[in-house]
């Protein structure tokens, strides 16, 4: 599957089609620059979000964005094709300021779950039918919802401490059922950073599973609603996938805002871009390597310390070109920040290097890890994930990819100099934690093909050719009430930014859609009848990182 | 501690290296020419207050805490791994068990909801216990101060006793807060505990104000809660 060839083509569906399957449902249109929208009532949503994904094909919900404007709420589904990302719909379901009640859309996208309990939590929207309709990411007993327009954040609050009774204790054994209920985390070196997952044990085995996230909410939509466009919100996409995966991040920025405001980006610094960004992902698969054996079998001699070893080589290149060992802040809104570092052969010459030894590093990797007949026991038919269920929960990355999920959206939304190159898109169809690590040790040599052709190119490129940012006016202000939804392939899947400009240099509403946050959601699917030393593996096969779950 | 060797023993100020050589034979690698070979020199024998000593093997030999919160996580797992190495200085073996490790290194942002239980595992480590913040985040909120959510510095809530400065810290700064960290333990030094504004009470302690009065149908007298106040932190 390079991506010279097309993939199977799929049904174009056209705006007329749409309108005529959507018919009077449709109040009005609200069409934004991605996609064209359809307002709809709040208790038509999923009738319309059915016929959508069984009629037209729209079977990934790909984001649910709220927000808050003086008249009234308003929820917009976001939905695309595995198939085909670049065919977009968007649902807008606008709700009155006294009574913000709509219908849920739990029953058609699974993803739309956690979606919604975020949108509730942060913006105030009650989502009716909504089978579990607690706060996701902040304490349950918050008062007030952050992101709508009345909250005020000098008031004082209160938060519990009560998760943290000894799992030992009888009131965590249930008298009737046999079953225990553990705690792991929110500080377990399991958990990657500070997730608390809520378990119950039935024997060995898991009867139930309920990650609890929100330890490392720190705000992020609101910093970035209010930094202005052209500066202050590059250096936060950093902060969200910060396991050095930052420059791919700061695209999905970058695409967004240039999308919003018409940008143009030069050749030369998109092949500057794709480099940088798939350095970033080898370091980010690096890591999730490390970790992962680290979790599955304690390895914290050998692999974890190769992989560390690794990315301290890579962690050097990116800090040649861009001056910073992990938060970068490289890009910048039509290009680039600077040029490749002087003296460039040195430079080349490093890359060339640790991707000539590259190969013989991914043997080794291969050898310790993924014909290791502990690990292959551990992770082959472990944590399984169908691709059905991936689709549901809008899982995305190596995640959908190792079930077998044919999706990535550098191929499929085409950007940056991927076109022009010669790349695989690699899936496994095991859908268990081994092929997901498999996927990941692939797209390692994949990037690594990609970053030698842009070397190539950059080489020769001519000395008076080399723009790296085309001319942006010093303040952006995108014009009121444009509305965008645009997502780039971070490491760890779809990343996607939704922008509304309200007229002025910072956005009126800005929502992250992280990758993270929805693969973490199918771990229930992923681990319920497993035996928990399962749940460990597949909660490391997911490689999630919390700083973008909780954003 | 005394790194001099007594006098009334030699003629000289110069260490003597005979028992040392008699037993390393030739050719003896510069690494055992450590201070404190040179202190015991001869003799086998050191004169120093018990308290001293103490400080002194507390701080060549600390246990850090397995903590991760934040992107500083990710410099710190790079300054216990491979190149940087932070066992060199006897401070490199992660503990998961807050009940096994004496230092704690905070590295990340503190939000609201995590507060409470930073402050649970500071308090289940054993004394004498210490504590480097890492980043711009537990020193001031950093990037996010002005966020909803986020508490402003891990000082707020547990004692600290180096700030390493950065977002994130390179290793390096890190290695270098962690030494100057062991000095101080050395010296006997460590930071008063300060009264912090966040602190884990009972819920049936909290004055009866508005709030307190919302949330009592949810709440249990006993649950321990933590009062999150944005507006009264530096
Ligand atoms: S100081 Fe910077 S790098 Fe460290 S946790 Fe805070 S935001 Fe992340």
């Amino acid at each position: 599957m390079s991506t010279e060839l097309e993939r199977a083509v799929t049904e174009t569906v056209t705006e007329e089609e749409l309108e005529a399957l959507i018919g009077d449902r449709a109040l009005a249109r609200d069409d934004h620059k991605n996609a064209p929208g359809f307002v709809v009532r709040p208790d038509d949503v999923q009738d319309v979000l059915l016929d959508l994904r069984e009629e037209a094909g729209f079977d990934h919900l790909s984001c649910v964005t709220a927000q808050q404007y003086e008249d009234r709420y308003e929820s917009i589904y976001h939905l695309k094709k595995y198939a085909d990302p670049t065919q977009e719909v968007s649902v807008v379901v606008p709700t009155s300021v006294d009574d913000p009640v709509s219908q849920t859309a739990e029953p058609v996208f699974r993803s739309a779950d956690w979606a919604e309990r975020e949108a509730f939590d942060l913006v105030g929207i009650d989502y009716e039918g909504h089978p579990d309709p607690r706060r996701i990411l902040l304490p349950e007993t918050w008062q007030g919802h952050p992101l709508s327009l009345d909250y005020d954040q000098e008031k004082p609050q209160i938060v519990t401490l009560t998760e943290h009774a000894n799992p030992i204790q009888p009131d965590h054994r249930d008298e009737e059922s046999d079953t225990m209920f553990l705690n792991i985390g929110p500080h377990h070196p399991a958990t990657h950073g500070v997730l608390h997952v809520k378990t119950v044990l039935d024997g060995e085995t898991v009867a139930d599973v309920d990650p609890d996230i929100g330890y490392l909410h720190r705000s992020e939509e609101q910093m970035c609603q209010q930094g202005t466009y052209r500066h202050q919100i590059m250096p936060y996409p950093d902060r969200w996938d910060y396991v050095s995966a930052g420059i791919l991040n700061e695209w999905a920025y970058a695409r967004t805002a240039e999308d919003l405001a018409d940008l143009e980006v030069p050749e030369y610094a998109q092949v500057i871009r794709t480099m940088s960004a798939e350095l970033s992902r080898i370091a980010s698969h690096m890591l999730a390597l490390g970790t992962f054996a680290l979790d599955v079998y304690g390895d914290f001699t050998a692999i974890f310390q190769y992989t560390f070893r690794d990315r301290e080589i890579v962690q050097d290149i990116l800090e040649d070109l861009t001056g910073q060992r992990l938060m970068f802040n490289y890009f910048r809104l039509g290009g680039v920040a600077w040029d490749l570092p002087e003296p460039r052969e040195e430079f080349f010459a490093k890359v060339r290097d640790f991707l000539d030894d590259l190969p013989a590093k991914v043997a080794e990797y291969n050898d310790l890890v993924t014909s290791n007949e502990i690990f292959q026991i551990r992770c082959v038919d472990t944590g399984i994930l169908e691709p059905e269920v991936a689709k549901q929960y809008g899982c995305t990355g190596p995640v959908a990819r190792g079930s077998g999920i044919d999706y990535d959206l550098r191929r499929d939304d085409p950007y940056g100099y991927y076109p022009n190159l010669e790349w695989n898109v690699v899936t496994e169809d095991g859908c268990d934690n081994y092929s997901r690590v498999l996927v990941r040790m692939q797209e390692v040599e994949e990037s690594a093909k990609i970053i030698e052709q842009c070397i190539d190119l950059l080489e020769e490129w001519p000395e008076d050719e080399r723009n790296i940012q085309s001319n942006v006016p010093r303040t952006l202000k995108p014009d009121a009430d444009t509305e965008t939804y645009r997502a780039v392939e971070a490491a760890k899947g779809e990343l996607g930014i939704y922008i509304r400009s309200d007229g002025t240099d910072k956005p009126g509403r800005f929502k992250i859609r992280s990758p993270s946050f929805h693969n973490l959601s199918a771990l229930e699917e992923m681990t319920k009848g497993e035996y928990i030393p399962d749940l460990v593996a597949s909660l490391g096969s997911l490689d999630i990182v919390l700083g973008e779950v909780d954003r | 501690m005394s790194n001099e060797p007594r006098q009334q023993i030699y003629d000289s100020t110069a260490p003597s290296t005979d028992t040392r050589e008699s037993r390393m034979g030739e050719g003896v690698d510069d690494r055992f020419n450590s201070k404190l070979r040179e202190a015991f020199g001869a003799s086998p024998f050191i004169l120093t207050k018990f308290d001293n000593f103490m400080n002194w093997v507390r701080g060549s030999s600390m246990f850090m805490l397995q903590f991760g919160i934040a992107c500083c996580s990710i410099e710190m797992i790079h300054s216990y791994a491979i190149k940087h190495d932070l066992d060199r200085f006897g401070a490199g073996v992660p503990r998961a068990s807050p009940r096994q490790a004496d230092v704690m290194i905070v590295p990340g942002t503190i939000v609201s909801k995590f507060g409470p239980r930073m402050k649970r595992v500071y308090d289940q480590m054993p004394e004498p216990k210490f504590v480097v913040g890492m980043g711009s985040c537990t020193i001031s909120g950093g990037p996010f101060q002005q966020g909803y959510n986020v508490v402003k510095g891990a000082e707020e809530i547990i004692p600290v006793d180096i700030h390493v400065p950065g977002c994130p810290p390179r290793p390096e700064a890190l290695i270098y807060g962690v030494a100057k960290l062991q000095e101080r333990i050395a010296n006997g030094e460590s930071s008063p505990v300060v009264v912090k504004p966040y602190e884990l009470e009972e819920f049936g302690d909290l004055p009866r104000d508005e709030l307190v009065q919302k949330l009592a149908d949810q709440i249990d007298e006993d649950d321990l809660v933590m009062r999150y106040n944005w507006a009264d932190s530096p």
